[in-house]
């Protein structure tokens, strides 16, 4: 005799896991060494300026908002920084997820509790459905927006609704909600390489791209 | 059987008191997820219900779950409510040997058939069934002639319920669960590796007095396996305050901290071991320091290892990961060179023209 529900956690952590983060490590890092094999052109014409310095100084500068667009576009910019904080709070600093980090790198730190836990997985996904009122109901946002972008809203929030309901038994079995929750971490895993999910890693070689143009000052040979 | 004395004269005989004896109900009631008005029926019944024929078949198992309800802390009321029943069958319990304990199971058999109550420890052998034989015959055949009389099925422990230690990988014997073989009868599960004695004797009393109690979806009576040990475990306000002990002897354990990430299964096991219990009410497993292994669940023993947190990984991911980083390489080289070469092919492939060319072609 068998539970079906512990069944499903047991794949979840077994198969599930292993496939989830062989598409993960294996995506992100097919991505990154197209990116970095791809290589940019000798540069024949020195120029003044250091773009190495600009462009590592922009990969910091550009998560500080240009003067006027908080204000241009407030829901965009604080919904944005608010659910990445929280996001973060949620995902970094739950006990059960420091002992997965820690089984898998090895490294660890000190646990936040339930509150602040809880706390920041609902202002996490209050900040995601104002960000989703705001594309939906902006016509510039709406008409860019694409099927890519609602799927990974729902795979980003998805595991926030999952996990909070998981751990306070708010509905089903508390086992198919732990399933759940880590089938939706792994589903979050499988996209991430091949959707605009990989801007968590891919912001450092645009930012510095980009910054290391702006602080090249000569003719492009 | 009937010569047997009832259960108020047991007590006298034991020097409980009737007062006792109505506390007991009433904690049993309560344990029944009863209501309070209901504490009179039960010593009602437990009084007076007629002493239900008992059969006690062990097979794959280690006796733990006898010397769990035996020997836990004798003499109590468990003990005697357990002796109320007309236990007219048990390996270990009776004085009878070979032959005349064999006769004893036919005769209560055949005196109670479709009303005697099967009580069943241990698992059954199906790979070949002369892994496990009493008296000659196989554990196969002797459950299959006894359920077919039997009232109701009670599988004592997590090997009868589930197949337990015996099931586990490789599981060598094809060790089976009594649900697995029997299919016509009704069964209730009291799984564990043991069982809590008052569990055992709960659902005795439960039958004894109302018949089959309340099941979940794996036959559990629904009073005694409702709730996680984690939802009522005594550490829970440490795991809601982030407050974990990461080794056996760590400042987290000395302080009493929560045993989740030392592989404490509390969450997913379903047991009132956190309430009611071991050893008179003592302790349990993670108030004396050691995470719960989740023995009242099915394949407990395969369930990722004892010391690995719930939200750790159970499978050996790290080679696949490191396969599909080495692939990722190779793939992503590929990819960049093929673009590389897509590129040149078109720089190759550029014409030149200049102003004049231009105006001639316009």
């Amino acid at each position: 005799m068998n539970d079906p529900y512990f069944d499903l956690l047991m794949w979840a952590r077994g198969p599930g896991f292993t496939i989830a983060l062989v598409v993960l490590a294996g995506g992100i890092i097919l991505r990154l060494t197209e990116i970095l094999f791809l290589g940019r052109k000798t540069d024949l014409a020195p120029a003044k300026g250091n773009a190495v310095v600009a462009g590592l100084k922009t990969i910091f500068t550009r998560s500080v908002p240009r003067e006027g667009l908080v204000k241009f576009s407030p829901v965009t910019y604080i919904g944005g920084y608010v659910f990445h904080i929280a996001f973060f709070i949620a995902f970094l600093l739950f006990g059960p997820h420091i002992a997965l980090i820690k089984s898998v790198i090895g490294l660890s730190w000190p646990d936040a509790g339930r509150v602040i836990i809880e706390s920041a997985a609902v202002i996490a996904l209050v900040a995601m459905l104002a960000l989703l009122y705001s594309r939906i109901t902006d016509p510039v946002r709406r008409s860019i927006s694409g099927f890519q972008d609602y799927l990974v809203w729902v795979l980003t929030v998805l595991p926030l609704i999952t996990g909070y309901i998981a751990v306070n038994k708010l509905i089903g079995d508390g086992t198919l909600m732990m399933a759940l929750h880590i089938l939706s971490a792994e589903m979050l895993m499988i996209a991430f390489p091949f959707t605009k999910l990989m801007h968590a890693v891919t912001f450092i070689t645009s930012r510095y791209y980009n910054g290391a143009i702006q602080g090249r000052k000569g003719a492009e040979s | 059987m009937t010569d047997k004395p009832m259960l108020p004269d047991l007590m006298r005989a034991h020097g409980i008191s009737r007062r006792g004896f109505l506390k007991y109900c009433a904690s049993l009631t309560s344990l029944m997820a009863l209501s309070p008005a209901m504490m009179p029926k039960v010593a009602y019944a437990l009084e007076n219900a007629p002493r239900p024929s008992v059969i006690w078949l062990s097979f794959q198992e280690c006796t733990g779950c006898t010397e769990s309800l035996t020997r836990s802390h004798a003499p109590t009321i468990e003990d005697l409510i357990f002796n109320a029943v007309s236990l007219d069958y048990h390996h270990t319990l009776q004085a009878a040997s070979g032959h005349q304990a064999e006769a004893a199971r036919t005769e209560a058999m055949q005196a109670n058939y479709g009303k005697y109550l099967l009580v069943v420890d241990g698992s059954i052998p199906i790979g070949d069934e002369g892994y496990s034989c009493i008296a000659g015959v196989s554990n196969l055949q002797m459950l299959k002639e006894t359920a077919a009389g039997a009232a109701a099925i009670v599988a004592v422990g997590t090997c009868a319920a589930y197949g337990g230690i015996p099931h586990a990988n490789p599981n060598p014997t094809g060790a089976v669960s009594v649900s697995d073989i029997i299919k016509d009868k009704p069964i209730i599960n009291v799984p564990g590796c043991p069982p809590i004695p008052v569990v055992m004797t709960g659902v005795l009393a439960h039958f004894l007095t109302f018949g089959i109690p309340e099941l979940d979806v794996l036959n559990r009576p629904k009073a005694f396996y409702g709730e996680t040990i984690h939802d009522r475990c005594y550490r829970r306000p440490f795991y809601d305050k982030g407050l974990f002990a990461e080794g056996f002897d760590d400042e987290g354990a000395r302080e009493g901290w929560c045993l989740y990430k030392m592989g404490c299964k509390g969450p997913t096991t379903r047991s009132v071991c956190a309430t009611v219990k071991w050893n008179d009410g003592t302790s349990f497993p993670i108030q004396s320091g050691h995470p719960c292994l989740g023995c009242t669940e099915p394949n407990f023993w395969d369930n990722g290892g004892f010391y690995k947190p719930l939200s750790v990984p159970a499978g050996d991911y790290r080679k696949a990961a490191l396969e599909a980083i080495a692939v990722g390489v190779v793939a992503g080289a590929a990819g960049a060179g093929l673009a590389r070469a897509n590129k040149s092919r078109a720089a190759k492939a550029h014409e030149k023209v200049d102003a004049h060319d231009l105006e001639r072609k316009s």
